[in-house]
């Protein structure tokens, strides 16, 4: 492994904060608390983790494995219900849609044999797929909630002519699925042209050939893609409904 | 029995008190014409009728059955609402009078698209029109048109006339009248046009949330 990162150059490679948290203050961008804040967890939280998974992978155990992956996708749900303002049921939806992306994708890719279980491989992938699930399913759930505020006569005029909640609510739910969608797909799209994507980098950091991790990084787009895809279309059917009550009425959920 | 009655009817949002003890009973077609200052509660009134909303006191039965005992989704196949500078949807004038059959999953019957088109002064080649390229008096004989493609049995009219020039308005009327007439379809109609509330057959006048004259006939 060619990786040389000690203390010192980290304790050097802060100065790249500086050099952020002179530019918040000069430009009075009042985001240098915000900033101190997300340098500090993100140390605390790395070093936390880190050391967790050393002690994880060490001890290699299933049910540990297992317990980790169910926080992984819990803390994702959580996150991706806060950006649902007040649509109902968004947390069990959200377990639901993120546990399914979850256990899909890496069922897959188990079978297929890209991956073993065993907690190296296991944590980190669970992680990507959880995260870039948990990203679609909130601007699903901000796109529902955008789109029933907008085209809210639309809606109540299809209810008007005897259209059930699916076909009333067909266009948005679609709409709200592209646009969870759309960063994976913008970002498979640019790969390798714009972005030299996080895993196949950090292979290449650590030495491995470019052509053997670009491999890597092609099961990781399949994998995000059916992440998002699985994640999306699960959590906005289950979460349209919210939209009404029990009479069938367009009912727009408060923050 | 009336088709619909409504027997101390109110509606009440937060601390609002829209509707306060409605009392009114529509016949099968009748037509009934609902006028009254803005802000009075007729478009509450009527989003009720409709099962758009849900009246918060009071007793409303629609063939002699409280609303609550019926599918909310097939009361308005029976019971349909056009509003006002109406939503047009998809890309055509086809994507809007299929919409009733498509939520019915039943086959389109183009035949009595044309025909009905033609009747409301529009060519069987507009059917394939974009709406983009209506003019408001169109668009609001397809929305119209969109309501009846499969019959209701109570038409309810949500200013629809408002907006149009006189061409129109009377062009609109003149369907309604059809509906009402040909197609025996009751017609409960609100709106603010004098010459409206002047031929009105049966007016019920609606005033800070209470009727005050009409309820009864």
């Amino acid at each position: 492994m060619n990786l040389a990162v000690n203390n010192q150059s980290l304790m050097l490679a802060l100065g790249l904060v500086v050099i952020a948290l002179i530019i918040g203050w000069k430009e009075k961008l009042g985001i240098d608390r915000d900033m101190i804040i997300g340098v500090v967890r993100a140390i605390i939280q790395l070093f936390i983790v880190g050391y967790l998974l050393k002690y994880v992978f060490k001890v290699d155990n299933v049910w540990l494995t297992s317990t980790l992956i169910l926080i992984i996708i819990f803390n994702a749900s959580y996150n991706a219900k806060q950006r649902s303002n007040g649509i109902p049921h968004a947390l069990p939806i959200s377990i639901g849609a993120i546990l399914a992306s979850t256990a899909v994708t890496l069922g897959v890719l188990m079978w297929s044999g890209a991956i073993k279980f065993i907690p190296s491989q296991m944590i980190p992938i669970s992680g990507m797929i959880a995260s870039n699930s948990m990203v679609a399913i909130g601007l699903c759930y901000r796109n529902l909630n955008s789109q029933f505020r907008l085209e809210r006569q639309a809606v109540t005029e299809k209810l008007a002519l005897g259209a059930n909640l699916k076909d009333a609510s067909r266009d948005i739910v679609r709409d709200s699925i592209k646009t969870g969608m759309q960063p994976t797909i913008d970002s498979a799209k640019t790969m390798g042209i714009v972005s030299l994507p996080g895993m196949m980098s950090g292979l290449i950091f650590a030495g491995v050939d470019p052509v053997h991790a670009i491999k890597y990084q092609i099961m990781v787009v399949f994998m995000l893609m059916s992440a998002t895809s699985i994640g999306s279309v699960l959590a906005c059917y289950l979460a349209y409904r919210g939209f009404y009550n029990k009479r069938k009425q367009l009912v727009i959920p408060s923050n | 029995m009336s088709l619909i009655s409504l027997k101390g009817v109110s509606y009440r949002s937060g601390d609002e008190q829209i509707l306060n003890g409605i009392d009114l009973d529509i016949e099968a077609q009748e037509w009934v014409t609902i006028a009254g200052p803005s802000g009075g509660g007729k478009s509450t009134l009527v989003r009720i009728i409709a099962s758009l909303l849900s009246k918060t006191a009071g007793e409303l039965t629609f063939d002699g059955q409280p609303i609550e005992s019926y599918d909310p989704i097939a009361y308005r196949r029976r019971v349909s609402y056009s509003v006002q500078q109406p939503t047009l949807f998809g890309q055509t004038v086809r994507d809007n009078l299929s919409f009733p059959y498509q939520i019915r999953q039943l086959p389109f019957d183009q035949q009595r698209a044309i025909d009905a088109l033609e009747y409301v002064g529009l060519a069987a080649s507009d059917l394939d029109k974009p709406v983009i390229d209506l003019s408001g008096g169109q668009r609001q004989r397809v929305a119209l048109l969109r309501n009846v493609m499969i019959y209701p049995e109570v038409l309810i009219l949500d200013e629809v006339t408002a907006g149009l020039d006189a061409e129109n308005k009377s062009f609109v009327w003149q369907m309604i009248r059809h509906f009402n007439q040909e197609d025996k379809l009751t017609i409960i109609a609100i709106t603010h046009d004098q010459s409206e509330i002047d031929d009105a057959q049966r007016l019920v006048m609606v005033e800070n949330g209470r009727i005050v004259a009409g309820g009864a006939q």
